[in-house]
């Protein structure tokens, strides 16, 4: 047995760090670790950098610009993009959008598309979840109705995540006739945002912060060659992609940077003329949230390993996502718990100088983080798949 | 980076798990905790044919030069079985003797130990030390060239049926181990885990000085760290035995004419237990990878911890949540459950508990 990597997946990473520290930029970087939003601009921005080094979809295959890296050398630079402060990217259409074409796409939308995915040329948003269908997916109303050459749609999308940013939609919508079953007549289409009769409106969260929207679509046309796969066939498609989305959410590179950060950020507060870290009560949560990442990271990599061997990723990403997300919640509520006091402070008023925005920001982070354990197939979605597809209840 | 066993563990884990299934079922267990002895010669010679008891032992002395990783198998097979046997006892003290031991004594002891004839037990804990190893006040006595001990041992794991004990004590130049072959008395009595135990009373018992005079603190540290994270690995295997079995009951037990697994509230508890056993089983590997390295003892405190943290936590986890989803059969002596769930509970302070561990990750 043997946990660490090999000598060429150390001197990947080695590389990947290297020329992490020299094309990160250092303004970007920093809004990261301020926890600062990041604009269009600003994630656009790493995503063309990664382009231009031919490392931005490193899973595509190799002829539409993949790298032909190894799971764990993906995993590997995953871990130092997220350990040293990268931008997110958004993987709507990098993880999302382009795997569904690469399997389901005609040649001319392959063509179309994915140059435009790979150089950041689109934004694309994901239209799946409506006001009435959420972890019930399939109960889906927005309503595609095919005329001539266009298909019109009529409804409502909702939690769409950077739809305001987005220069497009993928949208799972019905086609079908009222008697079939909720899985069947459902079609995976692709639509403009600046269609005419789209609307978005913000969602604001308790946070303050506006990532979300609700997105409306008022006999909207969209040119039957949007139409992915099979009419409604859009099922099979959403199920391929729900697999997808599943990948990557153990983080656990970003949360390795948290928790030195917070270990660095609970050291300068003080309770009793001591460093808040030499609290018995504080110290041992942070123990054990060291240890349950310490125990993830293992358990990431001996899921990797089997991969390795073959076998298909199944309800072990449902493990990840499950405990990552734990985690990743946890080091928002300690950071919180950290700053004590401090966390109230919230906006501004008028011209206060002395306002400590870092602090003001941690209470909103945990709040902003309870969408963790729900979004991407809530916690409870993910015990229920491994249930019946790891223990056969 | 490899999670695979070698071919040689795979056959090895096979035959420890053939021993088991044949001479180890819970039947065979029930007898051997019923009898007067309270463990079983026949299993014993078993353990030492198979190579079991040399597995870890130095090549020159008879054994296999193997670590905690190669042991890990064999623990949790013993784990799944709730082996009582004085098997981890035995390692713990052939480590002692290996590293802290005289070229004449290794000789003497190590072989017999691997060909099966020597058990040995460790006597550590005293009063008022809890897990603390540095709290020794069982004093050693040099008179012409002869040593002896006086004071009290508390909860020797194995002694009543130990050959013999390593017992550490405080000597005129600090911490040092020392082997008994007779106490002044062995008051014995049975573990909530089905093992025997005892208080050893030591009142001027002649003792020979295995090794030197010098600080033994750092070898004794060493062979916890080890037999803590051979522990760790019995664990996972017992945690999975409870898991399995908690598993089977929610699909064959029916309730308002279902099976009851056919309920989300206890699927998501079902769930919630295989994530524990994985994170667990993680730290497990971690913790015999890191005891076999050759890293600073202040990595080794870190990492052996950290994972007694994760172990005792995951215990206690599986272990109340095995009995709860069980039901009313899950509280009863007959089901092997119970007796999992009393190994489980005694793991999780075997060698320090998970706050006694937080303390020494703090301090690492």
């Amino acid at each position: 047995m043997d946990l660490d990597y090999s000598p060429q997946e150390h001197a990947f990473r080695d590389e990947a760090r290297a020329w992490l520290a020299a094309n990160l930029p250092v303004d970007l970087r920093e809004k990261v670790i301020a926890y600062d939003e990041l604009t269009r601009e600003d994630l656009l921005r790493w995503h063309r950098i990664l382009a231009r080094q031919g490392w931005i979809a490193p899973a595509w295959p190799k002829e539409w610009g993949g790298t032909d890296w190894t799971a764990v050398q993906r995993y590997i630079f995953e871990e130092e993009c997220g350990y040293a402060g990268a931008p997110p990217l958004i993987p709507f259409g990098l993880a999302m959008c382009a795997p569904v074409l690469l399997r389901f796409g005609s040649a001319a939308q392959k063509q179309r598309f994915l140059p435009r995915i790979y150089h950041g040329e689109d934004f694309w948003c994901q239209g799946y979840s409506e006001p009435g269908a959420g972890s019930d997916l399939a109960s889906l109303k927005t309503r595609a109705v095919r005329q001539g050459e266009h298909y019109v749609v009529n409804g409502q999308k909702t939690w769409t995540t950077l739809a305001h940013y987005a220069d497009w939609i993928f949208c799972l919508v019905r086609t079908g006739s009222a008697d079939d079953k909720k899985q069947e007549g459902i079609s995976f289409l692709l639509i403009d945002m600046k269609t005419p009769g789209i609307t978005v409106r913000p969602l604001v969260l308790m946070d303050g912060g506006h990532e979300v929207n609700e997105v409306f679509f008022d006999d909207v046309k969209v040119p039957a060659e949007n139409l992915v796969h099979e009419e409604n066939k859009g099922w099979t498609v959403a199920k391929y992609l729900l697999g997808h989305e599943r990948m990557n959410t153990a983080r656990i590179g970003t949360s390795r940077r948290e928790l030195e950060r917070l270990k660095e950020f609970a050291a300068t507060q003080v309770k009793d003329g001591k460093p808040l870290t030499a609290d018995p009560r504080f110290r041992d949560k942070l123990t054990r949230l060291e240890v349950e990442l310490m125990a993830l990271s293992i358990t990431n990599l001996r899921f990797l390993d089997q991969l390795r061997g073959g076998k298909p990723p199944g309800a072990e990403v449902s493990m990840l996502k499950i405990r990552g997300t734990e985690i990743q919640q946890m080091l928002t509520e300690l950071m919180m718990q950290a700053a004590g006091p401090y966390a109230q402070p919230f906006r501004r008023v008028g011209a206060y100088e002395g306002f400590d925005a870092f602090l003001a920001g941690l209470a909103p982070r945990y709040a902003n983080f309870r969408k963790t354990s729900i979004y991407a197939g809530s916690n409870e979605i993910q015990r229920n798949i491994i249930a019946k597809m790891s223990l056969g209840l | 980076m490899n999670f695979d066993l070698t071919e040689e563990q795979q056959l090895l884990a096979e035959s420890v798990r053939r021993f088991v299934a044949q001479d180890y079922g819970f039947e065979a267990r029930k007898r051997i905790l019923a009898s007067d002895e309270g463990w079983s010669p026949q299993a014993w010679r078993t353990i030492a044919e198979l190579g079991l008891t040399a597995l870890p032992l130095p090549t020159e002395h008879g054994g296999f030069g193997g670590g905690a990783v190669d042991l890990m198998a064999v623990m949790e097979a013993f784990g799944e079985a709730l082996v009582v046997e004085p098997y981890l006892a035995t390692l713990t003290c052939s480590r002692l003797v290996a590293r802290a031991g005289s070229a004449e004594q290794q000789a003497a002891i190590l072989p017999r130990v691997a060909d099966g004839q020597a058990k040995l037990a460790f006597a550590y804990l005293e009063d008022g030390a809890r897990y603390d190893l540095r709290h020794v006040n069982v004093r050693a006595t040099p008179q012409d060239g002869r040593w002896s001990l006086r004071g009290t041992k508390r909860v020797v794991l194995h002694a009543p049926m130990a050959d013999r004990l390593v017992v550490s004590a405080r000597g005129p130049r600090g911490t040092a181990l020392f082997l008994v072959d007779r106490p002044g008395a062995v008051n014995a009595y049975r573990t909530v885990d089905g093992m025997r135990a005892a208080d050893v009373m030591l009142d001027g018992t002649p003792a020979e000085l295995l090794g030197g005079e010098d600080d033994a603190l750092p070898a004794i540290e060493d062979a916890i760290d080890f037999a803590t994270a051979l522990v760790c690995a019995e664990a996972v295997g017992a945690m999975r035995s409870a898991n399995a079995a908690t598993l089977e009951y929610l699909k064959t037990r029916k309730q308002f004419g279902v099976p009851i697994g056919a309920f989300q509230a206890l699927q998501h508890r079902m769930v919630d237990m295989v994530i524990t056993l994985e994170q667990a089983r993680s730290m497990a590997s971690l913790a015999c990878t890191e005891v076999d390295g050759h890293g600073q003892a202040a990595s080794r405190r870190r990492i052996v911890s950290a994972a007694k943290i994760k172990i005792a936590d995951a215990c206690r986890h599986i272990s109340q949540e095995s009995v709860q989803l069980h039901g009313g059969m899950g509280m009863t002596d007959e089901l092997k459950v119970s007796h999992t769930f009393r190994r489980l509970t005694m793991i999780a302070q075997q060698f320090g508990d998970a706050d006694h561990h937080l303390e020494r990750f703090a301090s690492a």
